[in-house]
């Protein structure tokens, strides 16, 4: 097997008094799609933030095909952080922009592209997720369903290599939610690219995955395909595929978004 | 056993209560707001540091200082002629019944302009910008934050200080000093007005007093000032909205950005009366 | 909003601010780019109280230069005042420079008699004949002290 594209060993975080992530092990593969399922406030999306940099970790290694990431160049760094790209969960879009500049910025600011390219890209982008006249409107003038999709174009328009999804599909009907995950699955297949999806939509995205992960207490205690997740041995990995409640572990919020960047 | 009963019953053997009868928890209290003190004094340092330095990072973001020149300058206008209007027939009316009692209305003109560029000029301008356009800033900044939009821009290699402050303090140096010299010609023709037109002093009295009081050194002390108080403004108005998530003290989300443009708009105001008195101070 | 008449606004802004700054600085501050062609001559007072840098020289209530320095004289403990002159006025060399006010609570500026002299001055000179500022606290209290007298 070759070497994971990115790799996080024993990555460790703490906001304040909560730990949040407690020695996350985790391997990405090139061109697979892998699934973090988890109770909310486990820690999935400082997980994904680790990966994209904007959270650095109290101790651990992030590898990116074997290398340390902080031991690389600025340079290199740089190189690996242009072909990463992120969606979040309630979207960030720039309000003040509309949905055309929106969906272009992250091109625009590139000053590789010139006026031309990036209106081509931009509008293959939306007829491909299915964006129709709405370039002049603004994210605000946008029902949620559709901010949704502005927002994964935007992810998408770079061609990125790897993509990480903080739950693409909250707030979507089914209808949308499954043709959010065809749409993922479908561009993977398309692009080739490496997709880490943070989800709640079980089993949906167990058809969509082909590696899952799962989070547990700030550590992965689970990891394996699909078939494998299904005949796990492990009672908390059974108890919340099947949506029970188990322990006395609570579910409030561990995230405390005072200390969240240094 | 003795002793322990009697040092529980007179302690209630609670750390706490001895820390707060030696007083200590004062003492860490001084300690802890001097060393965020300090944090934020460093924080802002540097973020106006990194924010000049954008400035001149290739390719220059002429598109956005035009935007930000439209909106801190243009719109501005209206209100600076207005301010300036009924700043320089206010002086006009109060300087002519001070100086009337000196048989000396004739150096109304002096007063009026002197007063209008070296002082009230930058001042009220930077104090009605910041009103207008750096609440505005702080605010939108702030909703950015909240918002995860400065996230966003961070995972898209955008440097959000580049992005974010560059282009607005390069509007805002632009259109400081063109607004305060459109309100010093609009204060000293209000003076006119009320000094001349209604009072009758005469017109070109007025115009000599004001050709010949003012030096080449006032005129180039205001514009000192305004662009000092740009920087100021623009500075902390920014990085109040930059750093909205830090300075929550009672709550975050809407709550926070109010905070934020409160914080900033009074700051910004403090700081321009004690740096206008500074540079007012080794300029005379 | 429309980018072009977002262009437009931003551009009558500026020219709108600029006016108003050439305004101040031409017309108000009296910044010539153009320097005139002057010539200094210098004068000794012994008191130039009130009298500023750029003040008016004027010959017969016209303005023909301005001081443009003023310094002590450390020996002889007197003012010495620098006069820039429009090169067009000649002043001939027993011209007075007396030190006046512009009403009672006015600015100081000075005034320059006329000479009968045939020498003029030339750049560098020194005009002899001065008249330090009246002092209208010292004329106060000599014209109470004198009526006292009487």
């Amino acid at each position: 097997m070759t070497s994971p594209l990115i790799q996080l060993v024993d990555v460790k975080k703490s906001f304040g008094a909560h730990q949040v992530l407690t020695g996350v092990n985790l391997s990405i593969h090139k061109g697979e799609i892998l699934a973090v399922i988890g109770k909310s406030g486990t820690g999935k999306s400082v997980l994904l933030k680790h990966i994209i940099g904007l959270i650095h970790q109290d101790s651990g290694e992030i590898l990116i095909q074997g290398k340390p990431l902080h031991k690389m160049s600025e340079k290199k760094s740089f190189l690996f952080r242009e072909e990463l790209s992120y969606m979040f969960q309630e979207n960030a879009l720039f309000d003040s922009m509309n949905v055309f500049e929106n969906i272009g910025l992250p091109l625009a600011e590139r000053s590789q592209y010139t006026k031309f390219i990036i209106e081509e890209k931009v509008k293959t982008r939306m007829e491909q997720l299915g964006l129709g006249p709405i370039g002049e409107k603004f994210p605000a003038q946008l029902s949620g369903g559709m901010r949704k999709r502005v927002a994964l174009a935007r992810a998408l328009v770079t061609d990125p290599k790897v993509v990480l999804f903080d739950e693409p599909t909250t707030g979507l009907d089914p209808v949308r939610k499954k043709k959010v995950h065809s749409m993922i699955e479908e561009y993977q297949k398309q692009f080739g690219f490496t997709a880490v999806i943070v989800s709640h939509d079980i089993p949906e995205i167990f058809d969509v995955a082909q590696h899952i992960a799962m989070l547990d207490e700030g550590k992965i205690i689970f990891e394996g395909s699909k078939d494998d997740i299904l005949d796990a041995h492990n009672d908390t990995v059974n108890a919340f595929i099947r949506g029970d409640e188990i322990g006395n572990s609570s579910y409030t919020d561990k995230y405390q978004p005072e200390d969240k960047y240094e | 056993m003795l002793d322990n009963l009697i040092l529980g019953n007179l302690c209630f053997t609670d750390k706490s209560y001895i820390k707060r009868l030696m007083g200590t928890k004062y003492i860490e209290k001084i300690g802890g707001s001097t060393l965020s003190a300090t944090e934020s004094i460093g924080r802002i340092v540097l973020f106006f540091i990194s924010g000049v330095v954008s400035i001149f990072v290739r390719p220059f973001q002429f598109d956005k200082v035009l935007d930000h020149t439209w909106f801190i300058g243009a719109k501005s206008l209206f209100v600076i002629v207005l301010t300036g209007l009924f700043t320089g027939m206010v002086l006009g009316l109060q300087g002519y019944y001070t100086l009337v009692t000196f048989g000396s209305e004739a150096a109304l003109g002096s007063a009026v302009s002197l007063t209008i560029i070296r002082e009230l000029g930058p001042v009220l301008c930077a104090i009605m910008i910041t009103a207008r356009a750096g609440s505005a800033m702080a605010a939108e900044i702030g909703v950015m934050r909240i918002s995860e939009q400065i996230d966003a821009l961070k995972t898209m290699q955008i440097d959000p200080i580049r992005f974010l402050f560059s282009p607005r303090i390069v509007a805002a140096l632009i259109s400081f000093p063109l607004l305060t010299a459109i309100f010093d010609v609009v204060g000293i023709f209000g003076g006119y007005l009320t000094g001349s037109l209604m009072m009758g002093i005469n017109k070109s009295v007025y115009m000599d007093k004001v050709i010949s009081s003012v030096q080449t050194v006032d005129i180039a002390g205001g514009f000192f000032k305004s662009f000092v108080f740009a920087i100021v403004v623009t500075t902390i108005c920014c990085y109040r909205g930059y750093y909205t998530h830090l300075t929550t003290e009672k709550g975050y989300g809407a709550k926070g950005v109010s905070m934020a443009t409160t914080n900033s708009v009074v700051q910004s105001c403090i700081f321009i009366l004690i740096v206008d008195y500074i540079i007012t101070y080794f300029l005379v | 909003m429309n980018r072009k008449k977002l262009e437009l606004y931003v551009g009558l802004f500026v020219i709108v601010g600029l006016i108003s700054m050439g305004y101040l600085v031409i017309s108000i501050g009296e910044i010539s780019f153009f320097p005139k062609n002057r010539y200094s001559v210098y004068g000794y007072f012994s008191s130039v109280s009130g009298l500023k840098d750029g003040a008016r020289v004027e010959v017969a209530g016209v303005e023909i230069g301005n001081v443009s320095k003023i310094s002590i004289d450390k020996k002889r403990l007197v003012a010495k005042a620098v006069f820039s002159i429009n090169n067009d006025m000649k002043l001939s060399e027993d011209s007075i420079a007396s030190v006046k006010t512009s009403g009672i609570i006015g600015q100081k500026y000075i005034e320059i008699s006329p000479g009968g002299s045939d020498t003029m001055l030339t750049n560098g000179d020194e005009i002899t004949n001065t008249e330090s500022s009246l002092d209208i606290e010292s004329l106060v209290r000599k014209f109470i002290f004198n009526s006292n007298k009487s």
